[in-house]
């Protein structure tokens, strides 16, 4: 199971400070420890995030496995031009997660 | 083994409380964690809610209705529906909690294989529809059909049980507001479930709940959808009679 | 959003700067280590970056927390990276962030997982070159009631 919800408002004003919000579903499972039949749990977490505007990389974060289960990320970007705003999401499986969203911008 | 020693001495040292009124699940939740379950761009449990949404709108079958073709948009058809269980399946006489009546519905009108009890699209598909009587009061008939399952359920809640020889009562009853160790412990109302639980890094149901409790004071841990937590379920829901819905909640 | 003091700022110059400042005979932990890896050269100074974490939690599972960097977050003079860090937990490097002017201010929030009680540290390392850090100290209480009874 992997599926995110992002919260941002859709319209600004250009040069307005826009909070992007989300949050991932994912066991972020840190590993290396046994499991009840002796056997080593692998490590299986978001290790990336990612966030484009406009094909521009605005922000992005690493993650170890210090980083909750179903983790919350939230940065901020300026509003410059109308246009995508892309995040992605990428775990140990390679899988990666991309949520669009678009970002009016007036003036 | 920690837990009961300390359990146990606690309860010992406490006077009996008088009883008082019943408070809602979120007024013994720390500021912290009441933000959280109120602000759903961070609550994790509306992952849960969004993906039950989906199973909402699925057509099971080529053949067969999503649960939106029958009943259309839940913001509106579902509304308040969770306030009302679990209760008396007239055809059958027995008592329904949601996720059986979901499973009911799943059977008999969608001609499909139940999902399960706490399975992934079960437990997404009952937080959305409890997310629809998000703040609405608690309603549950106890008189009736209902009567001999409520009974049931109230002893049960009041029965010592297990090795630490412990009643629903004597912790959610007697000693609520009062701390162990780090927890304040609640009125045991149900009203907050399924939930996004921190132990759990999950949503999981009222029953799976209700096991971690047996288990506590070392008593029987009944099967998920069983008719003893399914009774208990009742009294739960009518002792928090009037009180708000609070699922998909947050709790520790 | 809790700023630092300035008494207490200076007061709490111990923990990243020191560390770093000091030369150790022994061997370095792998907080002493992610700490080095993120500064390189660089010594960094209390102050400038406030973190609001809340100094109980009742899980260590998922510990909210919000991160400000004081910067004017322009072209010539912004964050470029922000790194968290928890000494007592088995991997202390919990997320490292990468920022640009085009944040608009440098604030970040993520959920968090602590092993036990302890300090948490945030670096920020500006566009020259100076890394800053800021500390908070949060106690992760025990539950009463876990499904392993």
């Amino acid at each position: 199971m992997f599926n995110a919800r992002v919260t941002m408002k859709p319209e600004a004003a250009k040069g307005e400070i826009v909070e992007i919000r989300t949050v991932a579903r994912h066991p972020m499972e840190r590993g290396n420890y046994p499991d009840a039949a002796g056997r080593m749990v692998p490590r299986m977490i978001i290790h990336s995030f990612r966030a484009t505007y406009g094909g521009e990389e605005i922000f992005r974060m690493e993650l170890g496995p210090g980083v909750s289960a179903n983790p919350y990320i939230a940065f901020t970007t300026v509003a410059t031009e109308t246009g995508d705003i892309v995040l992605e999401w990428t775990d140990d499986s390679g899988f990666t997660l991309t949520r669009t969203l678009r970002l009016t911008v007036a003036g | 083994m920690r837990l009961p020693a300390s359990l146990a001495a606690l309860l010992l040292i406490l006077p009996a409380a008088t009883a008082a009124e019943i408070r809602p699940g979120r007024d013994f939740l720390s500021p912290e964690l009441r933000a959280l379950q109120e602000d759903e761009a961070r609550h994790p449990g509306m992952l849960w809610v969004e993906q039950g949404e989906e199973v909402w709108r699925r057509t099971p079958a080529l053949d067969k209705p999503s649960c939106a073709g029958c009943h259309g948009d839940a913001a509106g058809t579902m509304r308040g529906v969770a306030t009302r269980y679990p209760m008396v399946d007239r055809a059958s006489g027995r008592l329904l909690n949601l996720e059986l009546r979901i499973e009911q519905c799943r059977m008999e009108r969608q001609g499909q294989p139940a999902f399960g009890y706490e399975s992934p699209e079960l437990l997404a598909l009952t937080a959305y529809i409890a997310y629809q009587s998000r703040s609405l009061p608690m309603t549950v008939r106890i008189d009736g059909a209902a009567a001999p399952f409520f009974d049931a359920g109230r002893a049960f809640f009041h029965e010592r049980q297990g090795q630490l020889n412990l009643a629903c009562s004597q912790c959610h009853d007697d000693n609520a507001g009062r701390r162990l160790r780090g927890d304040v412990i609640s009125n045991g109302v149900g009203t907050g479930f399924p939930a996004y639980r921190l132990e759990w890094n999950a949503v999981g149901s009222l029953h799976r709940r209700l096991r971690a409790c047996s288990l506590g004071v070392r008593a029987v841990q009944f099967d998920y959808g069983s008719p003893d937590y399914l009774n208990l379920e009742l009294y739960l829901a009518w002792r928090a009679r009037g009180l708000p819905m609070e699922a998909p909640a947050v709790r520790r | 959003m809790t700023g630092t003091g300035t008494v207490s700022r200076r007061g709490i110059v111990t923990g990243a700067a020191a560390l770093l400042a000091t030369p150790r005979a022994s061997r370095a932990s792998p907080f002493e280590e992610a700490l080095k890896a993120f500064a390189g050269e660089a010594v960094p100074r209390a102050g400038r970056v406030s973190i609001d974490v809340p100094p109980i939690s009742e899980s260590g599972n998922s510990v909210p927390i919000t991160i400000l960097v004081e910067s004017p977050m322009t072209a010539t003079d912004h964050v470029k990276t922000i790194v968290v860090l928890a000494e007592k937990n088995p991997h202390p490097q919990i997320a490292r962030f990468h920022l640009s002017p085009r944040a608009g201010k440098a604030q970040v929030s993520t959920t968090i997982r602590l092993a036990t009680s302890q300090r948490v540290t945030v670096l920020a390392g500006m566009s020259d070159g100076s890394v800053w850090s800021g500390e908070k100290d949060v106690v992760v209480t025990l539950s009463a009631c876990v499904d392993g009874g």
